[in-house]
């Protein structure tokens, strides 16, 4: 067994040092009845070889988006991530380290994580972040869970229409067992709905996002006024952080927690995670932040070094009086984001996301041209969503059998919702090549003819 | 030994200076090379970002010796044992990583027609079925991020569960000695926490646990083996005092690991039960994550699993994301985007199939084993603070430093300048000064005899006196101890140019 060092000797020698017969006695505090005799009913070990071709073949039977023209987004986007990256994050200093509760010997964990921090304040315009959530939905439910407690009596939380269904899914999950009260708006194309119209003296917050779940983008500054006179919180839901290298940050525009999905940067889209949440706000807020917190500090040299603080927020510390009851973070992917917009830099960040919407852009005029597809006028960043003439999932299925993965229908993210049906969302990156763009518009062509 | 030398750079040797990004580059500089954009009018409705984000910019090898300076700074288990009780560092099998990141796997899309992902789903109904298999339970939900996230979904179930009685319940119980995430997630369901006493053996005190238990108790959450090393030994008795009066079972898996392959906990009466795959299944813990903690349940408690999840109908993998395919379900809805931590599932099950059942059952036997070899050689000079056998890890508290000048804290700075991860301390709660350590059945003996001698070496300098050295400790390390205090009353959160610049006063 080639991950186990001990040999049979070593075994005899550290039974007889302890005083057992076998391992069995090791287990005798087990119920007689609880103790298994033999092995379960599973498999027996497997060398490298077998194992790996076993995942070949899982592998097989999926098609991957690096082989065909792929237009899938609707939360999760596929971009170039640099070679460096998945170089880096396989050292085994930081694949195979726990939590930095050592700060002597985690400085690198520590550095990179404050790094992490102040890159998310920059690109959102907060004054601060923490050290990364599991992912972007669940980043938006502690998000409503912390403004209800900072809104004391206030129990209301109102969820936009263009919030992705996943985030406003979880955020009511969590809510129902925090006596929260939701009100989602439905989603509605190409209209939107007035989320302000819903504010009232329960409202702790209003959630929005943007670019929003069909991709629009917005200017929510009157929102955010709305909200502050109410005395109630904005949050704004960012799932494509490209696209804060193009549009106004949310922290410009008022937002008081800004939460969102990091999975762009550094990460794949891996089936769907592992991913990185973000999670920035007010200064003042931040002793009601859940999630871990990077704080600088010096050691006793007086050197500048880095710790895990404020943790009387956290559940290790505060138990049930705790923030949250999050434990683990989701360190190495927001190791990849950071390392990835380190390689950008500022300029390079401003050249992807002009490329990104270039290229979105193109895809919009190139769909405007096939006869029957309604593209809508409004602004948009890298995603936008179409009206097809028919029900878009048949032909995201017929496109998916020729090898082209032609985007997200609606009516998957919004089951049984009406209006959604003949809506087909779409994403663009950098990524996108002038043969992607012909094949979707042949594919979607012969589809609608 | 002589102070560590003073150099003109601030390197010494191998421990190199690195400052932050933010203090590097210049702005226009860039390690991506992208083309220009064709010039189009842009669609941005008058949004566009208008003022610099603030992003410094270095070159490719700028960028990577970064990182890898940083990486110089952490002590992992690739480099060195890995102690930490309750933590479960083992190592992790490179093949895993390699399988992960296989194209069709790696790089899939959550939201790709269900037809072009047959394989995925393939692999969560195959790791599914090894996790209900090793734990004898007959549903598991996937979906949950991480152990706590697992704790939340399985007390909400649970809640869910109960309110579909139609009644309501108020409290939970969780012992002493638990991990932090199991009162924090009682809380966060909305029930009210008690504490369940230990008794003298570390364990439940079951006739304390029955006097506490009427029909306004929810749910016992119960980490089995217990976070003091043990197995409770009482563990059917308090499923049935628990199921007596209507209440749950909920099992802390943190420490399936000295289990596995060996006790099916279906069969210790539990109904629910999360597992840490970065823990028993050697996914690695990336500095702190990402993790992944399904939740296996009880038939009773399956019907209010989150969506959503893997079903296989002859031969076809159906992903259901709305509603329920079974018309009893009523599920608890979404607790995170998309499916569960995939990339995760990849690792855990590529471990379980190259260890096989056998495997497993052997590495549990190894962990107890190597924790017990600890606790044998070494209560001659510490104490422990329960007598054995232990399971995977063994706590010792702090009576044989008493009067020496030297805390449990000392010792565990001590040990890094030795090269040894410190093992848990201060935790659990109710031994005093506890020192939780967790070899895990990755370590040879020869590393687990040199860590014995040095625990022993060091032992005996405190007892000889030396305790001024070992407040000094460690400082041999990048940095020495840090003032978490200042750190705590001051918050510095990110970087700022002003905060430089007066720092620079």
């Amino acid at each position: 067994m080639r991950y186990l060092p001990l040999s049979e000797d070593d075994r005899r020698h550290m039974l007889a040092a302890i005083g057992a017969r076998d391992i069995d006695d090791l287990f005798s505090d087990v119920p007689a009845p609880a103790r298994l005799a033999d092995p379960v009913d599973l498999p027996g070990h497997q060398g490298e070889i077998a194992v790996e071709q076993a995942f070949r073949g899982f592998a097989g039977r999926n098609l991957s988006p690096a082989e065909a023209p792929c237009f899938l987004g609707a939360g999760l986007y596929r971009h170039h991530v640099p070679a460096a990256v998945d170089h880096l994050i396989q050292r085994g200093e930081f694949l195979t380290a726990y939590t930095p509760y050592q700060p002597e010997v985690a400085q690198g964990t520590l550095q990179y994580l404050f790094e992490f921090q102040t890159q998310v304040a920059l690109l959102t315009g907060m004054e601060v972040a923490n050290a990364s959530m599991y992912d972007g939905a669940t980043a938006c439910a502690e998000a409503v869970l912390m403004a209800v407690r900072l809104g004391k009596t206030r129990r209301r939380a109102i969820v936009a229409g263009g919030v992705h269904p996943h985030y406003r899914d979880v955020a009511a999950t969590y809510g129902r067992f925090a006596d929260i009260d939701m009100i989602a708006a439905p989603p509605s194309w190409p209209g939107t709905d007035d989320p302000a119209a819903l504010i009232d003296a329960k409202t702790a917050c209003v959630v929005v996002q943007n670019p929003d779940v069909f991709g629009r983008i917005h200017d929510y500054s009157d929102l955010a006024e709305a909200c502050h006179r109410a005395g109630a919180l904005l949050i704004v839901n960012v799932c494509e952080p490209v696209s804060l290298g193009a549009i106004t940050p949310p922290g410009e525009m008022g937002a008081d927690i800004v939460v969102g999905e990091g999975q762009s940067f550094g990460n794949a889209t891996g089936f769907g995670g592992p991913t990185v949440g973000f999670f920035a706000t007010h200064t003042r807020f931040v002793r009601q932040m859940p999630g871990r917190l990077v704080g600088q500090t010096v050691d006793a040299d007086g050197r500048r070094g880095f710790v895990l603080t404020l943790s009387t927020r956290e559940q290790h510390i505060r138990r049930e009086k705790a923030t949250s009851n999050i434990c683990t973070n989701s360190g190495l992917c927001a190791l990849a984001f950071t390392i990835h917009l380190t390689l950008l830099g500022e300029a390079g960040l401003r050249r992807l996301a002009a490329l990104n919407h270039a290229n979105a852009v193109a895809l919009a005029d190139r769909l405007a041209r096939i006869p029957g597809i309604e593209v809508p006028d409004g602004a948009f960043f890298n995603e936008l969503t179409v009206r097809l003439p028919r029900p878009a999932a048949p032909v995201v299925e017929k496109l998916a059998a020729d090898g082209i993965l032609a985007g997200v229908p609606a009516s998957r993210l919004f089951a049984g919702e009406p209006g959604m049906e003949a809506l087909l969302i779409l994403a663009a990156s950098e990524l996108t090549s002038e043969s992607d763009l012909e094949r979707l518009a042949a594919g979607l062509r012969e589809a609608l003819s | 030994m002589s102070e560590p030398e003073r150099t003109f750079s601030g390197h010494r040797g191998l421990q190199l200076e690195e400052a932050l990004i933010f203090e590097q580059g210049s702005p226009e500089r860039t390690a991506v090379d992208l083309p220009q954009p064709a010039n189009r009018v842009d669609r941005l409705g008058g949004l566009q970002r208008r003022s610099a984000i603030g992003l410094p910019g270095l070159s490719e090898p700028e960028v990577v010796r970064h990182y890898t300076r940083l990486s110089q700074k952490n002590y992992c288990i690739d480099s060195g044992l890995y102690p930490l009780g309750s933590c479960t560092m083992k190592h992790n099998p490179r093949l895993n990583e390699k399988v992960a990141r296989l194209p069709g796997l790696g790089d899939l899309h959550p939201l790709q027609p269900v037809s072009t992902v047959q394989g995925a789903l393939e692999v969560i109904h195959t790791c599914a079925h090894w996790l209900m298999t090793l734990t004898g339970m007959p549903a598991v939900a996937m979906s949950p991020a991480a152990g706590a996230h697992g704790e939340l979904v399985g007390l909400m179930t649970i809640r869910a569960a109960i309110e579909d009685r139609g009644e309501r319940r108020a409290r939970v119980l969780v012992p002493e000695s638990a991990h932090g995430t199991n009162p924090a997630t009682a809380h966060a369901c909305g029930y009210a926490v008690e504490a369940i006493p230990a008794n003298a053996r570390g364990r439940v005190d079951l006739e304390a646990l029955r006097a506490k238990l009427d029909t306004d108790v929810a749910a016992i959450m119960v980490t089995n083996p217990n976070t003091c090393g043990l197995f409770e030994s009482d563990v059917i008795e308090i499923a049935a005092a628990a199921h007596a009066v209507g209440a749950f079972f909920y099992c802390d898996g943190a420490n399936f690991n000295a289990i596995v392959g060996r006790v099916r906990p279906a069969d210790l009466g539990i109904d629910c039960m999360h597992i840490n795959l970065h823990k028993t299944f050697s996914t690695p813990h990336g500095g702190g994550g990402p993790g992944s903690g399904p939740v296996v349940l009880t038939a009773e408690l399956a019907r209010y699993a989150p969506l959503p999840y893997v079903v296989c109908e002859s031969g076809r993998y159906l992903l259901i994301e709305h509603g329920a395919d079974d018309p009893d379900a009523r599920p608890l809805g979404r607790i995170k985007g998309f499916h569960g931590q995939f990339g995760m599932f990849t690792r855990a099950l590529a471990y379980m199939m190259a260890m096989g059942a056998d495997g497993l059952r052997q590495a549990s036997g190894d962990a107890v084993l190597n924790a017990n070899y600890i606790m044998a050689r070494l209560k001659d000079v510490l104490h422990p603070a329960f007598p054995g056998p232990c399971m995977h890890e063994v706590v010792f508290d702090d009576t044989t430093l008493k009067d020496t000048g030297v805390s449990t804290l000392d010792l565990a700075k001590a040990l890094i300048d030795e090269g040894f991860h410190p093992m848990t301390m201060y935790f659990p709660l109710v031994v005093h000064g506890a020192m939780l350590i967790e070899p895990t059945e990755t370590e040879s003996l020869e590393t687990l005899d040199l860590f014995i001698e040095t625990m022993r070496a060091l032992v005996l300098r405190a007892k000889a006196g030396e305790a001024a050295a070992f407040h000094q400790a460690p400082r041999l390390t990048p940095r020495r101890r840090l003032d978490e205090t200042a750190a705590a009353r001051r918050p510095v959160l990110r970087w700022q140019p002003a905060a430089i610049d007066k720092a620079a006063e």
